[in-house]
């Protein structure tokens, strides 16, 4: 037990005595979460557009300048030829052309139904689809304007209305800081909890400083925890440090229990850290250990529906998701402090990372070996 | 020589190979209690392998072995408990200072606190670096790194200290300095297991086994050694040796 | 010449023999493109909604069938009163409450009105976004149908032409991101490690007193990689070409070529982080922490840049990735030539000279 505090002292000496990793370990997560938080965004604002108007008539000039007066859209240029607007998506100036055929105003007076051709660049298929959803909307708003005004005139049936109404719960201002800053703490959590830990450990195998210790009595289990302990501190701290900073700078709320936040990261803590010791058991230079760990990482923080939605993947990635612990803790991480979900909500994550960190902290220290075979 | 009959290492057959490669093949020898015991050789011939099997940091793949009356397969742990070592790659964590490391390897060995404290004080009264306490490792000079990691390895009073060519690198004036250290340990019954490619060394010791290519060549004390290979000094006995082989 | 041949085939040696780091170097990158190009997707499909219908009625069942029916949503149960519509959010199985009014097809047919409520769970505001816009398309379309019933004329119809991704398959916008992620990571992670772990071991100085000079060490130790990253790249070009269907519109020797100089823009950052990093530890530190997020968020990979704040903008200018995803998506998508991305082609000349001008001074004054 004693030789865990003699390890710990050592450890946090030669990590506070690291020059050039502290502001790494400290100040670089705190200053990316400060400033990525406020890119992820798919709102978009400034779609640029060309309008090739070819009926030039009353009718498609009021819907050009209801495209023109909507906040969301710029105009770019007005042309007669669609293909030469088309170079425009090319060089990158438009990523919508508002195409009005001839005959436009003519056809729906007369028949009652008439066409507008939305050509978009779909090189961002998400951005395209909000654009035409943003078009088509302004078309169907256009089009019950011109409903309505012939109805004052004419003696139609009434058109039967289904009013939409739209609620959005848990961030209604649609905040996507709200949405990002959970999911940023927790790459950079376990970014540091699976690396740094692991490459301590590496380090000191490739340097041979491990040997003078697996040539003393030095129990297994003491040694990893003597290495697992000051990096759990780091992690939590950092991100308890996170979380007041989303707090406070960017009003991100925290409507569910810090208590239930701190119980659940202690225990995730130990599943990143496993995993990265699990990692440097199995390789023997800094270089294969850290790129392992990257493999794992980039694939959990990609497949673990932070950037994009777990409920969009295929089958298959959504039960690989089941079983990525940082899938698993940024959900609950997101419904605790947004939704104010409670322990029994997030109960089966803690139950995953209880028995993950089990299965990996024990695959650590039967692999590591201070005889070597 | 020997002043005590008591065996503290004994091993026979002894051997351990790495693939198709033999590190050590076959040897078998025994130190006795309080001797100063040399393993010479060329590098590569295996001396750092065998002290590795010794210590309990690698396990042998055949033959038997124990330290301290301890079998190097089933109770290295026990054995760890017993000895000291200092390896030739390095002792003391460069980024820790002297007391820092040397608090440090006390409570590893289970030394309580006073008797840390006591420990401390003693080796850097005894090592004269009582202005460089609180220095960092690595902004000492190479001799008093490597005295210092002696001290530090013998910190728990072990029955055996294991020293893999502790003098790499070190003047000679260093180098006689390092030897006075280890007669003084010795002399408290200490047993010494030195391996080195220094020559002049080998007569420091007690008796001393001769490596080429994992194989004991010869092993005797110097003075007779000497006289069996008509040499004048440990250098010509290895040069005879390493011809005849 | 013969020495600097000499020494790049010993780093050629020291890579191979590493058996683990080789299988690591071309199977992950092939993993991740495989893995992430089937499940990086921003579409959505089956998402678990609640139906809290209060009025029970035809017009309501084949509004809610219609929902259902179409492959975005799926039914995750029916609730019975308001009060559960909390919990059921806060269990997170559904996404999305849809509410209809009591008497909601009476209202209809009588007064021609009728409201509809839908609750979506915007902690993910994105998807609650796409949620709402699926599910109100869906209703408006019911409406249409009404209407046609009703023989009411005075339609617009929309005619939608989506260019260069007809059927807006995301991997068409996510495969060329991913390989720039990929590459960047890879090739900057391999080499920073590389030269530090040498400054570790101590057998820098033995290369700094031979007679190779900086330019030379550092060329010999980026050239492999050079190798390595392009193998990649091809195979991740050949696997977006052939298992995601993404087209190649534009020249593909100029894809290659860009390619190319993206791998030695990555680099050559991977190398100056090194100087700059006295351990491996740190170097690595630096460019999988440093670069891991901001490559991710930052180089229009997955968030348009257009939409960030100014700060952000520009800082995406100094991320090599985002210049290269604007040239891989023009050549490979919109068969775009040179003269469409010659000034991005441009800024990845211009930052490899930096790297490596930087690099090599910092050579010099660090150890020389």
């Amino acid at each position: 037990m004693r030789t865990i505090l003699f390890l710990l002292r050592k450890e946090f000496l030669q990590i506070f005595r690291n020059k050039s990793m502290l502001p790494l370990i400290f100040i670089m997560p705190l200053v990316q979460l400060l400033i990525l938080s406020n890119a992820a965004t798919y709102e978009i604002r400034n779609i640029t557009f060309n309008v090739v108007d070819l009926d030039q008539s009353r009718f498609s000039r009021e819907l050009v300048s209801d495209f023109i007066n909507n906040g969301y859209f710029k105009l770019n240029n007005v042309g007669f030829s669609l293909e030469n607007s088309e170079e425009d998506f090319k060089l990158n100036t438009a990523r919508l052309i508002v195409h009005i055929p001839k005959y436009f105003e003519k056809d729906f007076l007369s028949n009652g139904k008439t066409k507008v051709q939305f050509v978009i660049n779909a090189e961002n298929s998400a951005d395209a689809g909000i654009i035409y959803n943003y078009a088509s909307s302004i078309t169907r708003m256009f089009n019950a304007d011109v409903i309505a005004e012939f109805q004052n005139t004419s003696t139609s049936k009434a058109l039967p209305l289904i009013n939409i109404e739209y609620s959005n719960w848990y961030n209604p201002l649609l905040n996507y800081k709200t949405y990002m800053v959970p999911g940023i703490l927790v790459v950079l959590v376990s970014l540091i909890g699976m690396f740094l830990t692991g490459m301590n450990v590496v380090k000191e195998k490739e340097i041979g400083t491990i040997e003078q210790l697996n040539v003393t009595p030095i129990k297994k289990r003491h040694f990893i925890i003597g290495k697992l302990l000051p990096f759990w501190f780091i992690g939590i701290t950092e991100l308890a440090v996170g979380i007041v900073t989303g707090i406070i700078v960017f009003n991100i709320p925290l409507l569910g229990s810090p208590f239930v936040i701190l119980l659940l990261a202690s225990v995730y803590m130990f599943v990143v850290l496993g995993i990265g010791l699990f990692i440097s058991t199995v390789t023997n230079t800094q270089q294969q250990a850290m790129f392992i760990a990257w493999f794992f990482l980039v694939l959990f923080i990609l497949m673990g529906g932070i950037f994009t939605p777990i409920e969009s993947m295929p089958e298959w990635a959504q039960i690989i998701a089941y079983f990525n612990p940082v899938a698993q803790f940024n959900r609950a991480l997101r419904m605790i402090m947004l939704k104010g979900s409670g322990l029994p909500d997030v109960l089966p994550a803690l139950y995953f990372f209880v028995v993950y960190a089990a299965v990996m902290m024990s695959l650590a220290v039967w692999r590591y070996r201070k005889t070597e075979n | 020589m020997n002043t005590d009959d008591k065996i503290i290492i004994s091993v026979n057959k002894l051997t351990k190979r790495f693939g198709h490669f033999t590190a050590v093949d076959s040897i078998s020898f025994d130190v006795y209690k309080g001797e100063i015991f040399g393993f010479i050789g060329a590098n590569g011939a295996g001396k750092t392998t065998a002290i590795r099997v010794l210590c309990g940091l690698s396990s042998p793949t055949s033959g038997e072995a124990s330290v301290a009356g301890y079998d190097v397969y089933k109770q290295s742990e026990l054995i760890k408990k017993n000895i000291g070592y200092m390896s030739q790659r390095f002792s003391l964590y460069e980024d820790l200072t002297v007391k820092e490391n040397i608090t440090f390897y006390g409570g590893i060995y289970g030394l309580t606190n006073a008797q840390i404290k006591e420990k401390t004080d003693y080796l850097i009264d005894l090592l004269g670096i009582t202005s460089e306490k609180n220095k960092l490792i690595k902004s000492l000079p190479l001799g008093w790194k490597q005295k210092l990691a002696f001290s530090v390895a013998v910190i728990h009073d072990p029955k055996i200290v294991f020293l893999d060519e502790p003098t790499g690198g070190v003047d000679p004036v260093t180098r006689r300095q390092f030897w006075d250290m280890i007669y003084e340990s010795a002399s408290r019954g200490i047993t010494i297991f030195v391996t080195t490619h220094y020559m002049d060394e080998a007569e420091y010791c007690n008796r001393i086994s001769m490596m080429v290519d994992g194989r004991i060549a010869a092993l005797d004390s110097p003075y007779l050694l000497k006289k069996e290979f008509n040499a004048s000094s440990m250098h010509e006995v290895f040069v005879k040796l390493a011809r005849a082989v | 010449m013969k020495r600097f041949r000499g020494f790049v085939i010993k780093e050629f040696y020291h890579i191979f023999r590493d058996t683990r780091t080789l299988l690591i170097l071309f199977g992950m990158p092939v993993a991740q493109i495989l893995l992430f190009g089937f499940a990086i997707t921003n579409e959505i499909k089956d998402v678990n909604v609640a139906i809290l219908d209060m009025s029970k009625d035809n017009t309501t069942q084949e509004i809610g069938n219609k929902i259902l029916s179409s492959n975005y949503f799926k039914l995750y149960e029916n609730l019975s009163s308001v009060l559960e519509i909390e919990p059921a959010f806060k269990k997170g199985k559904i996404k999305e409450v849809i509410v209809f009014e009591p008497d909601f097809g009476q209202n209809l047919t009588r007064t021609g009105k009728a409201n509809v409520q839908i609750i979506a769970d915007a902690s993910d505001p994105n998807l609650a976004n796409m949620i709402i816009g699926y599910t109100s398309l869906i209703i408006s379309d019911y409406q249409r149908e009404l209407a046609k019933e009703n023989s009411f004329l005075f339609q617009i119809e929309t005619e939608i032409k989506m260019r260069f991704n007809p059927n807006l398959k995301s991997v068409y916008m996510f495969v060329p991101g991913l390989m720039s992620v990929i590459l960047l990571l890879v090739s900057a992670l391999m080499t920073s490690i590389s030269i530090t772990k040498e400054k570790e071991m101590g057998t820098m100085e033995v290369l700094l007193v031979s007679p190779l000079n900086p330019l030379q060490i550092i060329a010999g130790k980026v050239i492999p990689y050079l190798l390595l990253a392009f193998v990649n790249s091809t195979v991740i070009l050949i696997l977006a070409r052939t298992v995601f269907k993404v087209p190649i519109v534009g020249s593909l020797w100029l894809v290659v070529f860009e390619c190319i100089l993206f791998v030695i823009t990555s680099l050559s950052l991977g190398i100056m982080i090194s100087t700059i990093s006295p351990n491996q530890q740190t170097a690595m530190m630096i460019s999988l922490g440093g670069l891991i997020l901001p490559t991710i968020i930052l180089s229009g990979y997955i968030f348009p840049i257009d939409n960030m704040p100014i700060l952000l903008q520009i800082i995406s200018n100094f991320i090599p990735a985002k210049w290269f995803i604007i040239i891989i998506r023009g050549v490979m998508l919109k068969g775009s030539d040179l003269s469409y991305v010659w000034k991005e082609t441009l800024v990845l000349f211009g930052m490899s000279a930096l790297f490596t001008f930087i690099s090599i001074r910092n050579f010099k004054t660090r150890l020389g």
